[in-house]
């Protein structure tokens, strides 16, 4: 049911660990819908995004979007980033089945939580970035 | 391949798939009719239907071939309801059952029946006081699971069945988990009504039978012909039939001896992986249940990654998160043993055959460590867990 790419994302997963000191960190998601995913973020001072790193509890296809995310915010800036969108996830992932597309929104959500975090860490204002919602399920519930 | 959902569906044994074979190409007559040429094929259906019942301790004339348990829970259900309305329209069940028993209930819930779902302990056994106080002047059928399809637990049917009978209610029981792999007597339980399906125990697929007890009224399910004491319409299916009777037999010749092997290694896996897998938890009663069946869950992980990585391991398995449901939310089985989401999110079903090895439990076991181990690690909520740990 999955893509090539997302099994590979999902068995081979890029960028998982923690970063020691992250420029931000976000986590999104609830246990109670079974998905939880923590995206850590090293920003340098132009604004670059030098590092990503995921932790991720669930299922296949949230793993390979935290996987995927990490890979298309790395080398961006904060401004770029905020242009990976779950439309982008699931694209670089050749689709995701139906039930599954929540992961890539939480993918999306996973990496403006981290940039939240940098910019009140930073007191700076991102444009175009809003405060991110904790639980994912309720604003596609909203959405619907 | 190790192959370890066998409450999912079994293999056709040899015995059975040899003994359907002349009713497809040879004896292929319609068992109904008068010619003498569909003789083979009756007294086929005959002999099944004696094997069936015989293992039950029932009649041949009680059972009623359909074409599975799902079919037949939905029969048993809603005739038994539709049947005693008029006495009244009060019904029991309990929360753990499965879809195609609780989905019929909920069903007759939108046409005017009231429903009540008996609680579970933590083990997944119904609260037999709180079944005692749900029954009421009105209620009419009482319908609980022999052994549930997730976690394994066996009912106390003995105690329903008497609490049943004394108040004049009919009992319906889903053995399709249970038939074929524990003993089950419908006289000494009590059952008026019992489901099951053929492929759980090396029978095929698309074949079931509804035990209806002698005097018990119910109406037709599928309308159209004077099959099944023109209960059950439709053309009998005789290699189904024939592979149902076949498998029913040879679990009654193995039963016991296929029991104390089962639960030697359901024992051994249990008891390997409590031990050797940290925030491991077993799930459904210790001792009262399937002896095929295994169900655990473990903490920080999420099922359906398990069950995508075993399968990269050639296993097969099942688990009751969400992923798998296809729903957000998990197995309602594992909530209602009282479960926490996320923990309920984490679980494994491993179940059995008699021609499971113990070398194939030792190789899974060491899968689902590594496993277990590789999702922890880039598990959030273990980080978590162990940072908090830390800092205690």
């Amino acid at each position: 049911m999955y893509s090539e790419k997302v099994m590979d994302h999902f068995n081979n997963p890029r960028n998982v660990g923690e970063l020691e000191q992250p420029s931000g960190v976000g986590t999104v998601g609830n246990a109670k819908c079974g998905d939880i995913m923590r995206m850590y973020l090293d920003i340098d001072e132009n604004g670059v995004i030098q590092e990503a790193k995921f932790k991720t509890f669930g299922c296949g296809a949230a793993v390979a979007t935290s996987s995927m995310a990490t890979e298309l915010v790395k080398g961006k800036t904060v401004q770029q980033a905020l242009e990976v969108t779950n439309k982008a996830v699931m694209e670089a992932l050749d689709g995701l089945p139906p039930a599954k597309v929540h992961c890539s929104l939480l993918a999306e959500e996973a990496i403006h939580a981290a940039l939240w975090d940098y910019a009140e860490k930073k007191n700076l204002t991102i444009e175009g970035l809003k405060k991110p919602v904790e639980d994912i399920e309720e604003k596609l519930e909203e959405d619907e | 391949m190790i192959y370890l959902d066998n409450a999912a569906t079994t293999r056709v044994s040899a015995e059975v798939f040899e003994a359907m074979k002349p009713y497809f190409c040879e004896q292929y007559a319609n068992p109904s009719a008068i010619y003498s040429f569909a003789g083979s094929a009756a007294k086929a259906v005959d002999e099944a239907r004696r094997q069936s019942a015989a293992l039950i301790g029932a009649q041949p004339n009680e059972i009623y071939f359909t074409a599975g348990g799902s079919e037949s829970d939905n029969w048993a259900v809603k005739a038994a309801a539709e049947a005693s309305a008029a006495k009244g329209k009060h019904l029991i069940t309990s929360v753990i059952e499965h879809h195609a028993v609780l989905h019929t209930f909920e069903y007759l819930e939108k046409h005017g029946f009231e429903v009540t779902y008996l609680p579970v302990d933590e083990d997944g056994i119904v609260k037999l006081d709180a079944l005692e106080a749900a029954i009421r002047k009105d209620t009419t059928l009482i319908s609980v699971m022999a052994a549930n399809n997730e976690i394994g637990t066996i009912q106390p049917l003995k105690e329903i069945g008497a609490l049943a009978k004394k108040n004049g209610i009919l009992f319906h029981t889903d053995a399709v988990q249970a038939y074929g792999h524990i003993p089950l007597d419908v006289d000494a339980l009590n059952i008026d009504l019992m489901s099951v399906s053929g492929h759980k125990f090396h029978g095929p697929k698309g074949i079931g039978f509804l035990y209806i007890r002698k005097g018990v009224r119910l109406g037709a399910f599928i309308h159209g012909g004077a099959q099944e004491r023109a209960r059950r319409a439709g053309t009998h299916n005789t290699p189904g039939i024939v592979g149902l009777g076949t498998a029913a037999a040879l679990a009654a010749a193995q039963m016991k001896e296929n029991i104390e092997k089962e639960t030697k290694l359901r024992d051994y896996l249990i008891k390997r992986v409590l031990e050797e897998i940290p925030y491991s938890r077993l799930n459904g009663h210790r001792v009262n249940r399937l002896p095929n069946n295994a169900n655990f869950c473990f903490r920080f992980i999420e099922g359906e990654s398990l069950l995508i990585l075993l399968d990269q391991k050639g296993i097969c398995a099942s688990s009751g998160s969400a992923c798998t449901s296809g729903s957000l939310d998990p197995s309602h089985v594992l909530l209602a043993i009282g479960l926490p989401h996320e923990i309920a999110h984490g679980s494994l079903r491993l179940t059995l055959s008699e021609e499971t090895t113990q070398e194939e439990i030792d190789v899974t076991v060491e899968a689902i460590k590594n496993i277990v181990e590789r999702l922890r690690a880039m598990s959030p909520l273990y980080e978590d867990f162990v940072k908090a740990q830390k800092q205690d």
